[in-house]
């Protein structure tokens, strides 16, 4: 027995002979946060209906720990704590009443249930807002209510499509403090758009693009990706081209407008100093130096790109 | 889990305005009725002299009111039913159930049991209502019982059926009034067959098989009817939301 919480395999789902996710296959393990990326209709959303056994693959398998969804299907779901795209919150009834029907569908045996629905509300913030018709709730406090359902039972597994949507930035900061604090001891799953987001809060990415996954990997890997040997140099009298290449460590250089300059250097050489030097001995009036930051968005631009660039390229 | 299931529905039937309302106009409609049969069991009562003319009070008053009972579910059970599954499906609940530990029978089990246990509050009340006869008259028990488990099963099929439809739709309307024909014509079968009363189809008519029950009798026969009734549409729902995980 491998001590995986989720194991996804070959899933495949179609739609009517067209492959919205095809063969996706990842395992993750205990105090993980995955962050799950894609442009629209990539399949992240099907991924996670089949996760959580909403959607029967037409191939492949889910097990979450260990157990396999499409044969215990009860006892792998108490293991899941799920809230999907659309917020499934029943508007007639107050924050309490909603979330005493959570915990109660989720088995949590009936001596706990006032306690885990207090310790649900705190963690999300809801503490004020008990007596309240979920429907007279703001956007940003129904997508809190839904957090507290799915974590009400305190599951092994939390899989939140796209949890960020419609918060505030002080919410979404809370939120994303409790993802981390759920994570470190659970597993989590987010869907999201929002790069930055997951360069916070995820410890492993996948980006999956037109049903498959592209990218499966620690965040590192994408940081490294992102950072690059780069520099960006802006001067008063730019030096010309070769002059640049003279520096030691630089590999490529390349004149931009407004006086800049992008500067590739070796990957194990640091050579800010030495540019910094030579501007002062050449006088070229070098008053900004930064290292060029690729952003998260145009790698996973770069990412997503690559596959259309395949043969099968689709006319938008 | 079914009793969770059940107890949730209950609450969201008792959270709108939309439950009691029902069954307060119900329950004035059926407390006019069992009036209006009391002073007409004395009016017809004191002109029928012969002892063949006389009947008891139980069974003329309940007749009248159980009568009207049967026909007021008709109208009353798909408002009720038409929002179990449609209304989840427009506003995007269902995956909370979905994903939750309990299996689709189990959901399905939950809001029937949910639906019928708030209708039997109607066939509790009008039971109750009809047992104050008692206070001076000896009144025939068991009439009333027969009775109350005939309306209770009828209610039951019309929640079965209700169910089934409202798992077919996004729109809470369109599943009331799909509920409303198919009721109508199931209670009404019997009228088109009325010449030839051996035909198969009109055995199919749910007031035939209510007639026993408001006569004071319970007949296994039509116990089992009824109880076919409802497994075969809840089986067909379960059925429905099935294909809902298949096909997407």
């Amino acid at each position: 027995m491998n001590n995986f919480t989720v194991e996804a395999i070959d899933l495949t789902r179609l739609y009517g002979g067209r492959e919205a996710v095809s063969n996706v296959s990842f395992t993750l393990s205990k105090g993980q946060v995955l962050g799950f990326l894609g442009p629209n209709g990539a399949g992240k959303s099907t991924t996670m209906k089949m996760l959580t056994g909403n959607l029967a693959p037409s191939n492949g398998s889910v097990k979450i720990c260990g157990i396999d969804m499409m044969e215990n299907p009860k006892e792998a779901k108490a293991l899941i704590g799920y809230l999907p795209e659309m917020r499934p919150l029943y508007k007639e009834l107050t924050v309490d009443e909603y979330l005493t029907i959570a915990a109660r569908l989720h088995r949590v045996s009936a001596g706990h249930i006032k306690k885990a629905v207090e310790i649900a509300k705190e963690r999300c913030g809801l503490s004020h807002m008990s007596k309240r018709l979920i429907e007279n709730l703001s956007n940003g406090y129904q997508q809190r209510v839904g957090i507290a359902q799915a974590i009400i039972h305190n599951p092994m597994v939390v899989i939140l499509d796209e949890p960020t949507v419609g918060l505030d930035p002080i919410q979404i900061r809370d939120i994303r403090a409790l993802i981390r604090e759920v994570g470190s001891e659970r597993s989590v799953i987010i869907s999201t758009h929002i790069l930055p987001e997951v360069e916070m809060v995820c410890d492993h990415v996948q980006i999956i693009d037109k049903g498959k996954l592209v990218f499966n990997g620690s965040i590192d890997v994408l940081k490294k990706q992102r950072i690059g040997n780069k520099l960006m140099i802006a001067m008063r009298n730019p030096p010309s081209v070769d002059e640049m290449l003279k520096v030691a460590g630089v590999v490529e250089a390349e004149s931009l407008a407004g006086n800049l300059m992008r500067v590739r250097f070796a990957d194990d050489a640091a050579p800010s100093e030495a540019i910094v030097q030579a501007a002062v001995i050449n006088n070229w009036g070098l008053y900004q130096i930064a290292p060029d930051q690729t952003s998260l968005e145009d790698v996973f631009v770069q990412l997503t790109y690559q596959e259309q660039a395949e043969p099968e390229q689709v006319a938008a | 889990m079914i009793i969770n299931v059940a107890r949730k529905e209950l609450k969201s039937m008792f959270a709108s305005p939309m439950g009691w309302v029902i069954l307060s106009l119900l329950m004035f409609a059926f407390g006019t009725y069992y009036l209006n049969g009391v002073n007409d069991y004395f009016a017809v009562m004191s002109g029928a002299m012969r002892p063949a003319e006389r009947t008891g009070v139980t069974q003329f008053v309940g007749q009248n009111v159980y009568g009207f009972a049967s026909f007021m579910v008709l109208f009353a059970v798909p408002l009720l039913s038409m929002r179990l599954i449609s209304e989840e499906r427009r506003s995007q609940t269902l995956p909370f159930l979905f994903s939750a530990p309990i299996s689709l029978t189990e959901i399905v089990l939950g809001k029937f049991l949910g639906l019928v246990a708030f209708l039997s509050i109607l066939v509790v009340f009008i039971g109750g209502m009809l047992s104050t006869l008692n206070i001076w008259a000896d009144i025939d028990f068991g009439f009333i019982v027969a009775n109350s488990i005939g309306l209770l099963l009828m209610v039951a099929s019309f929640s079965a059926l209700g169910l089934y439809f409202s798992s077919m739709t996004q729109q809470p309307v369109v599943a009331a009034i799909l509920t409303f024909i198919a009721l109508f014509a199931l209670m009404f079968l019997d009228r088109f067959f009325a010449g030839d009363p051996s035909n198969t189809l009109a055995s199919l008519s749910l007031t035939r098989h209510f007639q026993s029950f408001s006569g004071g009798l319970i007949d296994t026969a039509d116990i089992a009817y009824f109880g076919l009734f409802i497994a075969t549409f809840l089986t067909l729902t379960v059925r429905r939301l099935d294909a809902d995980r298949l096909r997407g």
